[in-house]
């Protein structure tokens, strides 16, 4: 083998072909790019195992091993935010995903197909819309002087006079349901474009046999929803330790009373970061979110491969 | 969309059809009714707030929170033209760069497609985060309150260059390419010439995904910008969400004793709703448009490839 690959084979397959230059220079613009603003970050991780100073940098900052961990983890914020962060995205991804199969099952019987398309515009629409948006839109039936939800309480008797933004029992519900309403019109339309993907022989046979809807439903149609399914559990697995910033900061109006069941990882990685406290803690945290949300993704796929190889995304 | 019914048997009977029929139009109202009521707001006169609250049913309608809205004048125009141009620069730059590295990945005897591939796909995977990007773009990149925070750093998306090489590969044969190739057109030829007529579909999905989400991106000037002139419409809606007088600030510094006095008597909420309408105005209305090209997009993008 050694001998073989000593001499030169001008033919032979090489990294380098001088043919190939402009597949380079086009690929060049991007490998910058990947370099300079995705894994220069990586690198950037290491200033959580350091005392981080602004004006020394990364290179010039002293190294103190696990410290800002050790202070990361010895305050109960560390607990809070993780378990607010993993439950709630736990409770999205099967809410979601439930309703949007159920959504998608229905729509797909409907007789009228041009019903079923206006439809799942309409249920795809809050998806366009951004956070500080819905957030606005919120604030107008929350509001506490002007809110529908007060003058309605106030017009059936009631004092009307709850300041919702300060309710911790109300939120982690109106989560749920505002990431459900925004959310939930994207993965029915992705599940329908499958579900219409399915070949009609699949259901005359079923017929034939004297399979009920129920019957086809859970034997044809699920299982042909299955792939997508798990690519799309593992790409949110994958972002299990991400909280959706908008939603627990731009809607809650960053209220300090709700920070018990609104506080996620990432608003409180933000808070830190612009009250500058202490860059090193802060870096410490992310840390822990890019590697255990890493973690958690190649975990989720090697348990797709072991139950369904050909679902598995890598 | 919908499957039609392959035959009278096996479609569900006229009272279940009625039935979803029914609750699918109800889900759409809730859908729809939240918007409603801020565009209803947006037309109605403060006193009626004062006096109703938010209503779907005002006293009368008016376009007093849009006048104020025009004579507030700069601050909002200022915004909206910086969100109309990073949003198009931004895409115009991401297309570029995107479809080029997709043609690149595309190249099934290319050396170097498996590592360059890799390279991309593992930043699905992992990523710095917040904390050190934000270090690098403010103190290594000189990033801080400049036009480039909105272009630079959300340049290249893995997961879209992914979909793009993917609609190369299933919508144009290597065949073609290699017809081209043994006609003596290079590789830039073969890109201009051959695979962006053939990739428009593909570059209008991702293009309008690309827009949407460059429109919707508040975070960024929230995190990086100072400059009023240079606050994007979002960010500037999230600050007068959270204080109207944001606005009334920076047009009274601005202004004349006239404005002041104006600035004083105010009305904020209907402004505020007149100002979510004009956000959200562009997109609701060019969306019904370009929904097939997203559920096209998602489609090949649920593709493994």
């Amino acid at each position: 083998m050694a001998e073989i690959s000593r001499i030169r084979h001008p033919n032979k397959r090489r990294f380098f072909r001088r043919e190939d230059l402009p597949l380079y220079i086009m690929a060049l613009p991007t490998i910058i790019f990947l370099l300079m603003f995705c894994y220069a970050p990586m690198f950037g991780l290491v200033m959580a195992f350091q005392d981080f100073k602004v004006d020394k940098g990364f290179f010039g900052s002293q190294f103190v091993g696990l410290k800002n961990f050790e202070f990361l983890f010895s305050s109960t914020d560390a607990w809070v935010i993780t378990r607010n962060t993993v439950c709630y995205n736990l409770v999205f991804i099967v809410v979601n995903t439930s309703l949007a199969i159920l959504m998608s099952l229905m729509l797909s019987e409907l007789h009228s197909g041009k019903m079923a398309k206006t439809l799942q515009t309409i249920y795809m629409l809050p998806y366009f819309l951004a956070w500080t948006v819905v957030a606005i839109v919120l604030s107008g039936f929350l509001d506490r002087g002007y809110g529908l939800v007060n003058k309605i309480i106030q017009a059936v008797g009631g004092k009307g006079k709850t300041d919702w933004y300060k309710e911790r029992e109300l939120w982690p519900w109106l989560f749920v349901a505002l990431n459900a309403w925004k959310g939930v019109g994207y993965n029915t339309v992705l599940y329908l474009a499958v579900i219409s993907g399915i070949s009609n022989d699949y259901y005359e046979a079923a017929v034939l046999d004297g399979a009920s809807k129920f019957q086809q439903a859970r034997y044809i149609t699920l299982p042909h929803l299955r792939t997508v399914m798990c690519i799309t559990l593992i790409m949110s697995l994958g972002g299990i330790f991400r909280g959706d910033f908008g939603l627990f900061y731009s809607v809650t109006k960053d209220s300090g009373r709700l920070y018990p069941v609104s506080d996620v990882i990432d608003t409180y990685i933000y808070r830190s970061l612009t009250t500058m406290s202490n860059a090193g803690m802060t870096a410490a945290a992310g840390f822990y979110q890019s590697v255990v949300g890493f973690l958690t993704l190649i975990f989720a796929n090697w348990v797709v491969t072991k139950i369904d190889a050909d679902s598995a995304m890598f | 969309m919908a499957k039609p019914a392959l035959n009278k048997f096996n479609s569900i009977s006229k009272g279940w059809n009625l039935v979803f029929s029914i609750f699918g139009c109800l889900l759409s109202l809730l859908m729809i009714v939240p918007m409603v009521l801020v565009f209803i707001v947006s037309f109605s006169p403060e006193i009626s707030i004062a006096e109703r609250g938010f209503s779907f049913t005002p006293m009368y309608f008016t376009l007093e929170g849009y006048g104020y809205l025009m004579k507030m004048g700069d601050q909002i125009l200022d915004s909206y033209l910086i969100t109309i141009a990073h949003t198009f620069t931004g895409t115009l730059c991401s297309l570029t760069l995107m479809s080029m590295f997709s043609y690149v990945l595309a190249q099934r005897n290319f050396p170097a497609r498996k590592f360059m591939t890799w390279i991309l796909s593992f930043t699905m995977m992992f990523s710095g985060g917040l904390v050190p990007s934000y270090m690098l773009n403010v103190n290594y990149y000189g990033l801080y309150d400049t036009f480039w925070i909105f272009i630079l750093p959300s340049l290249v998306s893995a997961y879209n260059v992914i979909i793009l090489r993917t609609f190369i590969q299933t919508t144009i044969p290597d065949t073609l390419f290699e017809a081209a190739r043994i006609d003596g057109a290079g590789h830039f030829r073969v890109f201009t010439t051959i695979v962006l007529p053939l990739f428009k579909a593909g570059l209008a999905t991702i293009g309008l995904f690309n827009v949407v989400s460059r429109w919707n991106d508040w975070f960024t000037g929230h995190m990086y910008i100072q400059t009023p002139e240079l606050v994007p419409i979002q960010t500037l809606l999230q600050k007068i969400q959270a204080n109207i007088d944001f606005l009334k600030n920076n047009a009274a510094i601005s202004g004349t004793p006239d404005a002041m006095e104006m600035m004083r008597n105010l009305p904020t909420q209907n402004l505020r709703m007149a100002c979510t309408v004009i956000v959200v105005l562009p997109i609701l209305c060019a969306y019904p448009f370009f929904q097939r090209y997203f559920v096209s997009g998602l489609t090949v993008g649920s593709v493994k490839g």
